[in-house]
């Protein structure tokens, strides 16, 4: 496993995401409204949107591409279409702001 | 010397009032708030949607800890003001805190009232009320499994669905011999209360509750019958009472609240009350709209702004139970006076009452099916006089049918009806017939028929209703499946009750999401930029990623540019430096486009600002819904057939109207001559020149659907084509849904009432007065973005930090 620090929470206005690479994969932040921060791979399984461009509400973000609808927890795509990306824990330090993304080994199915 | 200024009660309506003194005049006062409960001010309505676990606690936070800050506001949350002396202007709380005021505002809102029967003071029975209320509920859901509620009104109905969501069992005693009596008439009651029990509600009606058996905690609800009732919780939903007792005892003026006049002020000087507490004309309002319409009255006249009076308002409540559709407003009772249209199908469980009195809807109830509600609502409220069309306005129109065109009946199923997403008739029909989906928004949300461009829609429509029958719901007016209000009555919202964030409408118009959707979020923030055009901030993050970060988004994630270029006339020296820049950031694709500019392709978002530097020309803005292009043919300049400057004509427009944010994009164009080479009779706004002056079309499409402009006005001078266009514009800002283009737009109001609107020069001084207004606060974006470093970084890759 690798921890790699790739942002500070400032970086991220609130309700908007950003890109950050992280272990040769591209990986979308989000900054919600409590203040939590979600990563998730940055590619819409649909056509390969940048989900770090779209639009955030409650924990979901709205893919800027076609509008596919997915849950930053989990990764899972809504209801009708279907889907899910690979989610990442994140770590912040609450004394720096440093958002760190844990990186498990080989991801299967993630393009470099 | 700041005045002190202290609210006493951190609920719903202080808080707004507080908001809006805020707004109106940040430095005129030292604020100081009371609140019993020990949080920030929190949406009271959300409670349920909490209950119903819909909504977390979190999400239901109107001002969070960090806005008290900001705005230099002492606040003494789960402190409870115990006296006020009206004579030294002090007030003093249960943590012996003294503190004194100039102007004093109590809103310490309403208390659940409690029956006062023996065992009321048991273990397990509890209000429906606060936060504190709500865990208790689902703490009691955690080990017990019986639960009662007393009261079958808006409230404790709420409070059941909540406790069945719990997965409790959960009986309703009700002394009536109906439910909702306050806002229903007993046949919507009796189709309600049918409904309930079918989602697991017992109901025990014309029941007089008589004391509470228990040892410690309740057991059992004994009624005056002698029956009784098993249950391990208790939740009391039989009314509310103004929470009045400070005031009394300071020898504030009481009669059922705290009586205040039409500027909300008490008898006593210097102290004022708003929401649940106040009594106005006899009346002390339990809803959030007259609350939020009585703070923004306050707020004016404490903040000098004379003039501005609270006049009452009418009710009309909407049941926020899942699964049930249920409206009502106004008088809902026959009297003498009244005579009513009712319809009623027991097969569909549908319900529509309407009362009226001298040729005017007096009240409404409706069951089953609400979209008539906004409709209705607004007819009550401005007495318009209905005579004569008192049937149409219950039943709709006699004659629904459409005549020509070819019959979705007689299509195949593999036939495609949405060219966007390929989605065939087969596959729409089985997704009615299957998941039981009786609107074109059930359909898009299991299909995504009419999801892309949506021009399909009528189809689906027609579909339904070839499937159905008249079963198909009608198109819910809602502007996003976040609510079911339309957008006249949000942008109506917005402007009565002076709402400048889209996260306050949400809260107010109680949206189901409480941060919205893609649809929405853009929408709102639309609407609150053309209302208060000065005092909304654009959200950025509401923006779709195009209007985010100005310039358009392309499959594989890298952007196109488009420089303006006023008029389609450019220069040797502009030319060559826009192919200095093509080269230097390597563009895969130069194109010109249909509006007779360029756009370069295949952009890397972090090159955007750099480009937009080098290129040193304004934003074309080819990403937003604002005004495009303006094209021109060259006209009298060069052509042997030109009557008029058609390029000088075009460039002026373009100049004028360059950035301005309308409902959806705006093309234009003027041709110098009736040959029309610019094809001006295709455009939003075009005009055309003749002999003598020239000729103003309007509502023109050539997109998906191909749409030939009407003519609005003929003129003689360009001033005039200035002063139409500017006001059409503004007319279209104003009245256009999010997202309609003028020729649907035009289509769906009737160009007769835009030109009733454009009539005299005073209606047009109006609109072009406001149109200019917002002009003036734009600035270019791309400026923007090469000079703001907060802005610029955005762009940019994030710089990596040190690894940890």
């Amino acid at each position: 496993m690798e921890r790699v620090v790739v942002a500070r929470v400032d970086d991220i206005p609130m309700l908007r995401g950003r890109s950050v690479m992280a272990g040769g994969i591209e990986i979308a932040l989000f900054r919600l409204s409590n203040g939590d921060i979600k990563a998730i791979e940055n590619s819409c399984p649909h056509k390969q949107g940048k989900l770090s461009e779209g639009i955030v509400c409650d924990n979901h973000v709205f893919c800027p591409l076609h509008d596919w609808k997915i849950n930053v927890n989990d990764g899972n795509v809504q209801a009708p279409d279907e889907g899910c990306v690979h989610t990442f824990d994140v770590e912040v330090d609450p004394a720096t702001g440093e958002i760190s993304v844990l990186i498990h080994g080989v991801i299967s199915g993630l393009g470099a | 010397m700041k005045k002190q200024l202290i609210l006493i009660g951190n609920g719903m309506a202080g808080v707004r009032c507080i908001e809006q003194i805020i707004k109106l005049n940040p430095n005129k006062f030292e604020i100081t708030i009371f609140g019993s409960e020990p949080h920030p001010n929190y949406n009271r309505i959300m409670l349920s949607s909490v209950l119903a676990g819909d909504a977390e606690m979190k999400d239901i936070v109107i001002n969070d800890w960090d806005w008290y800050k900001d705005n230099n506001i002492s606040f003494y949350p789960g402190e409870t003001v115990v006296s006020i002396d009206t004579t030294k202007q002090t007030v003093s709380s249960n943590k012996d805190r003294t503190i004194s005021y100039d102007e004093l505002i109590i809103a310490t809102g309403s208390l659940p009232f409690m029956l006062p029967i023996p065992g009321a003071d048991k273990e397990g029975v509890i209000a429906f009320r606060d936060i504190k209320d709500c865990e208790a509920m689902v703490d009691a859901s955690k080990k017990y499994k019986k639960a009662i509620v007393i009261g079958g009104g808006l409230l404790g109905l709420e409070a059941a669905r909540g406790l069945l969501n719990l997965k409790m069992d959960v009986s309703v005693v009700h002394i009536s011999n109906y439910l909702m009596e306050r806002q229903l008439d007993e046949t919507a009651a009796r189709m309600l209360q049918r409904e309930l029990e079918g989602q697991g509600m017992r109901f025990l009606l014309e029941k007089n509750s008589e004391s509470i058996i228990g040892r410690k905690r309740v057991s059992a609800l004994r009624f005056k019958d002698g029956t009784e009732e098993p249950a391990d919780l208790i939740v009391m939903a039989v009314g509310i009472k103004p929470n009045i007792e400070v005031a009394k005892l300071a020898g504030v003026t009481i009669n059922r609240g705290i009586v205040v006049n039409d500027v909300l002020e008490t008898n006593t000087p210097h102290v004022y009350a708003v929401g649940e507490c106040a009594e106005h004309r006899g009346v002390a309002y339990g809803l959030v709209a007259p609350l939020w319409e009585q703070g923004a009255v306050l707020a004016r006249n404490l903040c000098g702004v004379e003039g501005d009076t609270y006049q009452g308002s009418i009710l009309s409540t909407k049941l926020k139970v899942s699964g049930v559709d249920v409206f009502s407003a106004g008088q809902f009772t026959d009297d003498a006076s009244t005579r009513s249209v009712r319809v009623q199908d027991d097969f569909t469980g549908i319900y529509k009452k309407v009362l009226i009195r001298d040729g005017k809807i007096v009240g409404a109830v409706l069951f089953g099916d609400i979209t008539d509600s906004s409709q209705l609502f607004k007819l009550i409220r401005t007495g318009e006089d209905v005579t004569g069309r008192e049937k149409t306005i219950v039943l709709g129109e006699s004659d629904g049918s459409k005549s020509g065109g070819i019959s979705v009946a007689d299509m195949p199923d593999d036939e495609q009806i949405c060219g966007c997403n390929g989605v065939s008739k087969g596959t729409i029909v089985q997704a009615i017939q299957e998941r039981g989906l009786n609107s074109v928004d059930g359909v898009r949300a299991c299909t995504k028929a009419s999801g892309g461009c949506g021009s399909c829609k009528p189809l689906v429509a027609d579909i339904l209703k070839c499937v159905l029958g008249d079963e198909a719901a009608e198109d819910k007016a809602g502007i996003c499946t976040c609510t079911e209000l339309g957008r006249d009555e949000v942008v109506a919202a917005i402007r009565n009750m002076e709402l400048s964030t889209s996260k306050e409408v949400r809260n107010v118009l109680g949206w189901k999401n409480p941060e919205g959707c893609s649809k929405c979020r853009p929408a709102l923030n639309y609407y609150l930029g053309m209302v208060w055009p000065e005092d909304h901030a654009d959200e950025r993050e509401s923006r779709f990623v195009n209007e985010r970060n100005h310039a358009n988004i392309q499959k594989d994630g890298t952007y196109s540019v488009v420089p303006r270029i006023y008029g389609g006339v450019t220069s040797p020296k502009e030319l060559k430096r826009i192919a200095e820049v093509a080269e230097k950031y390597d563009v895969p694709l130069v194109k010109i486009t249909g509006g007779q500019r360029l756009d370069l392709f295949g952009v890397k978002k972090e090159d955007l600002p750099s480009m937009w530097e080098d290129l040193d020309m304004p934003s074309g803005y080819a990403y937003g819904k604002a005004l495009r292009t303006v094209k021109t043919c060259v006209g009298s300049t060069f052509c042997r057939f030109g009557t008029q400057d058609a390029m000088a004509m075009g460039i002026q427009l373009e100049k004028k109207f360059e950035r301005l944010n309308t409902p959806a994009k705006v093309k234009m164009a003027v041709s110098g001559c009736p040959r029309n080479c610019a094809e001006a009779t295709i455009k939003d706004v075009g005009v055309v020149a003749v002999d003598n002056g020239w000729e103003i079309f309007v509502a023109g499409n050539g997109g998906a659907k191909v749409r030939e402009s009407d003519l609005l006005v003929k003129v003689k001078t360009d001033e005039e084509v200035m002063e139409y266009s500017a006001a059409y514009l503004q007319y279209y800002r104003e009245n256009a849904n999010y997202n309609e283009r003028t020729a649907p737009w035009v289509e769906r109001v009737g160009l007769d009432s835009i030109k009733s609107a454009l009539e005299t020069a005073e209606q047009r001084k109006a609109l072009i007065e406001r149109i200019d207004h917002a002009l003036g606060l734009l600035v270019d974006p791309w400026k923007e973005a090469i000079e703001e470093k907060a802005v610029r970084s955005l762009y940019e890759a994030i710089p990596v930090p040190v690894k940890g």
